[in-house]
């Protein structure tokens, strides 16, 4: 015991020594592997899988009658060597990228193919997406709407995932996600009506700004508590795959969401009843004030997907291509094989939690700028499409100007707009009004009418 | 504030054998004390620095806790008593309170900050299941009375479903558990101070919407108000208004104005919602004979319903009038018609006068 204490770091350094499910990962399964190349016949539930995999594992010191126990899940070998799995493997998971900073295509990199149409629709999403949460941002500070919150760096993963992804594939995002609701046609008109909880939000101005929803865009409303919409991702993906449909479910959560119970229940689930839901996981450094490293000691949010034994990779979130490739490989494993994947987006969160937050008081200004400029998603995407002659700087100056318009009249429109009547408060809190809520309803009405200067001008009776 | 040193003498007596290491309280009388102005959220912040400086086995923890909370309520506790104790936790609300849990158990004071108390529900089961019941489930073996879990609670005038609501009903249906919550800066250090130092579980929840707006002189000693004790703040002979917490602004309003046109209420802050002061109340609607409790709560279900029931138990041959409730709708809490949602000054009002004249 104190040996191994002592001889920690040197264990850890030698490969044979390897956590023995990690070596035989390795052995197993590729992590490279190519899209459409997967092994589409791998199957991991049955039990004589883990009996392959001792067999191929010799690096294991098994005590010396080769013994077995046969325990239920599978055959476990005995090893004489008292040994602990070490808390992380050598290195950590390294992260899948297509493009270096500069936008350059990286050297053999197995990325899926991008057609020039595609990508120039990722680029305009990503600056609109962009320049939506500037002037949102903007606006909140004038006092015009209750609260905002941006994805200010995080473009690349709201785009390209969706980009990525089939209009029949459900979304439920946790909330720094509207992009994927942006690239699936919720128009600007749309975010604004939400924002500004008028009659024209589907919402019905019951929530607060950014708790966008759309059924029509299979994008299911956002809810703040965090975590919870995990597990309910994977009963959509059992629904979808009962269903017999091509499509899976998508399902986003932040680091910090990564610690709630939910996050655990929602992957084993998503395991267990071979679910085709994609877990993206936006690992952006920080949730609110809070670094990674209070908030979990495992190597990110990647490893968590095989003690659950979920198929996982780790992805340069600031990178579209990479983001596309690795969710577009995703969504064909969860609805070819019926089974859950786990992607950890490496991403940074670059604007503050939300207007209720000053990040400056937590993290250093140097660490924020380094993310905004140098490992800006929409600059690296930009000198990739750019540099493929696909895009010049009319055209950029053409959609800047156009969207700030759309956005300005957007606002302009949505903030003249009736708020919802009255009948909303009372409407939908079950699919019928029960007594109770008629009678609340009637005396209600019965004190507006008493005493009209309690109550706002702008909400229809 | 005598009172309050002479029950804290026996509650010393009462610390199990495990128990807590040295708590100081008071002995002074509050008059001789200096005072400083201050908001809700820096009088809580205050009876945190003496809750850590005052006992060495305490420990503030939660979300976002290490460089002040996203209320600022935890400002300076971790630059001044350290990492060690004063500490970020992973997003996890049950695992704050299961944590908590164990912390206490071993006979420390766990101050457990829940980032809002709409966030409370994970926890649900930790709260419910295992601090309400640790003593009774083990023949007082064991007792996890160090834990105090913070929630700021309650409207704020733009929180919309997630950030608004006020659960303390849920938790008032579970016997080993206390629930208080405080009216102003002055009650909220005072109680928070009787809540850490208390040895049974506790839930406190802070009215957010007053932590700028409540600004009070508040003593700068270490001192303790009483738990379950109701404290009649305004005396009338009309009607009794029972309210906790934010609501108690509203209805000092209303208090005013009923006054103004001959109606004389009687104003009584329950503090403790468990273990509640049934005598106080039960004292004041015999002498008033009426009855009306306001919360932001939505009205079904909530800890009104439990006053009105014990009060028409004791005093139903003096009510002259039944008893009024005035609370949040039986609806989710909506953004956009929170102002219809809310129990106004109006509401109110008008309930006093029809129970007056019934
Ligand atoms: C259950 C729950 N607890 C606490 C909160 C308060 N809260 C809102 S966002 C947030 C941080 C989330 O961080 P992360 O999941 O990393 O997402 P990010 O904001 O970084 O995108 C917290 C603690 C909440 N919304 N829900």
């Amino acid at each position: 015991m104190a040996t191994w204490l002592l001889g920690r770091s040197r264990i850890l350094t030698q490969k044979h020594h390897l956590p023995f499910f990690l070596a035989s990962f390795l052995k197993h399964t590729s992590p490279s592997i190519h899209p459409f190349q997967c092994p589409l016949s791998f199957s991991r539930y049955e039990s004589t899988k883990a009996e392959a995999q001792l067999e191929l594992d010799h690096d294991v010191v098994q005590d010396h009658h080769n013994q077995v126990i046969d325990f239920p899940g599978g055959k476990v070998a005995f090893t004489s060597e008292m040994r602990f799995i070490s808390d992380s493997t050598e290195k950590r998971v390294p992260c899948y990228r297509a493009l270096d900073d500069n936008g350059d295509l990286v050297k053999r990199t197995n990325n899926v193919q991008v057609s020039k149409e595609m990508a120039v629709k990722m680029y305009s999403e990503m600056v609109t997406l962009q320049t939506m949460d500037s002037i949102f941002y903007e606006v909140q500070r004038q006092g015009r709407i209750s609260f905002y919150l941006t994805s200010m760096g995080e473009e690349a993963v709201n785009i390209a995932s969706a980009a990525a992804l089939s209009p029949d594939d459900i979304i439920l995002p946790q909330y720094r996600e509207p992009g994927v609701l942006l690239w699936r046609g919720f128009t600007l008109q749309q975010f604004a009506h939400q924002c500004f909880g008028n009659t024209n939000d589907l919402g019905k101005g019951r929530q607060m700004p950014i708790h966008y929803g759309s059924n029509k865009h299979n994008y299911f409303t956002v809810s703040s508590p965090i975590a919870t919409q995990l597990p309910q991702a994977v009963g959509a993906a059992y629904s979808l795959k009962m269903d017999g449909k091509s499509a899976c479910a998508v399902t986003f959560c932040g680091d910090g969401g990564s610690s709630e119970g939910d996050f655990h229940a929602g992957l084993n689930f998503a395991a267990v009843m071979e679910a085709p839901v994609v877990f993206i996981c936006r690992n952006n450094g920080w949730a609110i004030s809070t670094r990674v490293e209070e908030q979990f000691r495992s190597d990110g949010i990647v490893v968590k997907g095989q003690a659950y034994g979920i198929w996982s990779i780790r992805v340069d979130g600031n990178d579209a291509l990479a983001v596309y490739s690795a969710v577009h490989t995703a969504r064909e494993i969860a609805i070819r094989e019926k089974r859950p994947v786990l992607i950890e987006a490496l991403t940074y969160r670059v604007g503050h939690h939300s207007t209720s937050d000053d990040s400056t008081k937590y993290r250093p200004i140097d660490e924020i700028e380094h993310w905004k400029m140098a490992r800006n998603p929409v600059n690296r995407f930009k000198r990739w499409v750019e540099r493929n002659g696909w895009w010049n700087d009319k055209d950029e100056l053409e959609l800047r100007s156009n969207i700030r318009k759309q956005l300005m009249h957007a606002i302009k429109v949505a903030e003249k707009a009736q708020k919802p009547p009255l009948e909303d408060m009372f409407n939908d809190v079950y699919d019928q009004l029960p007594s109770n809520l008629q009678e609340q309803e009637r005396l209600l009405r019965k004190t507006i009418e008493k005493h009209p200067k309690d109550y706002p001008s702008d909400v229809p009776l | 504030m005598s009172t309050c040193v002479r029950k804290f003498g026996r509650w010393v007596s009462l610390v199990s054998k495990r128990g807590f290491s040295t708590s100081t309280c008071i002995q002074e009388d509050a008059s001789q004390q200096s005072l400083k102005s201050l908001n809700l959220c820096s009088a809580v912040n205050q009876a945190l620095h003496i809750a850590l400086d005052t006992d060495p086995r305490s420990y503030v923890f939660g979300e976002d806790v290490s460089f002040g909370g996203v209320f600022r309520c935890t400002t300076g506790l971790a630059d001044r008593f350290g990492k060690q104790r004063v500490f970020n936790t992973p997003l996890c609300e049950q695992g704050i309170v299961g944590f908590g849990i164990g912390l206490a158990a071993m006979g420390n004071r766990a101050i457990a900050e829940i980032q809002f108390a709409d966030y409370i529900f994970p926890a649900f089961d930790q709260i419910v299941n295992e601090a309400a019941k640790f003593r009774y489930r083990s023949g007082n073996q064991f007792n996890c009375g160090g834990l105090t879990i913070r929630a700021p609670y309650g409207a704020v005038g733009h929180g919309g479903h997630y950030h608004s609501q006020s659960p303390e009903a849920f938790f008032c249906h579970v016997p080993g558990i206390k629930v208080v919550i405080p009216r102003s800066p002055q009650q909220a250090k005072g109680l928070l101070l009787s809540c850490i130092r208390d040895p049974n579980p506790i839930v406190f929840f802070e009215p957010k919407w007053l932590y700028r707006l409540a600004v009070e002189e508040v003593p700068e000693d270490d001192y303790m108000l009483p738990l379950s004790e109701a404290e009649v703040i305004r005396q009338g002979t009309d009607i009794t208004l029972v309210g906790w917490g934010a609501q108690l602004a509203i209805m000092e309003q209303v208090c005013i104005d009923a006054e103004k046109e001959g109606i004389s209420c009687e104003l009584i802050d329950l503090k403790t919602l468990i273990p509640w002061d049934k005598e106080t109340v039960e004292a004041s609607v015999k002498k008033t004979g009426r009855l009306l409790i306001s919360h932001e709560a939505p009205v079904t279900g909530g800890f009104g319903a439990e006053i009105s029931a014990s009060i028409v138990e004791r005093c139903f041959t003096r009510l002259e009038a039944p008893v009024a409730r005035i609370c949040g709708l039986d609806t989710p809490f909506p953004l956009v018609f929170e102002p219809y949602y809310m129990p106004t000054k109006n509401k109110i009002l008008d309930a006093i006068k029809s129970t007056v004249n019934y």
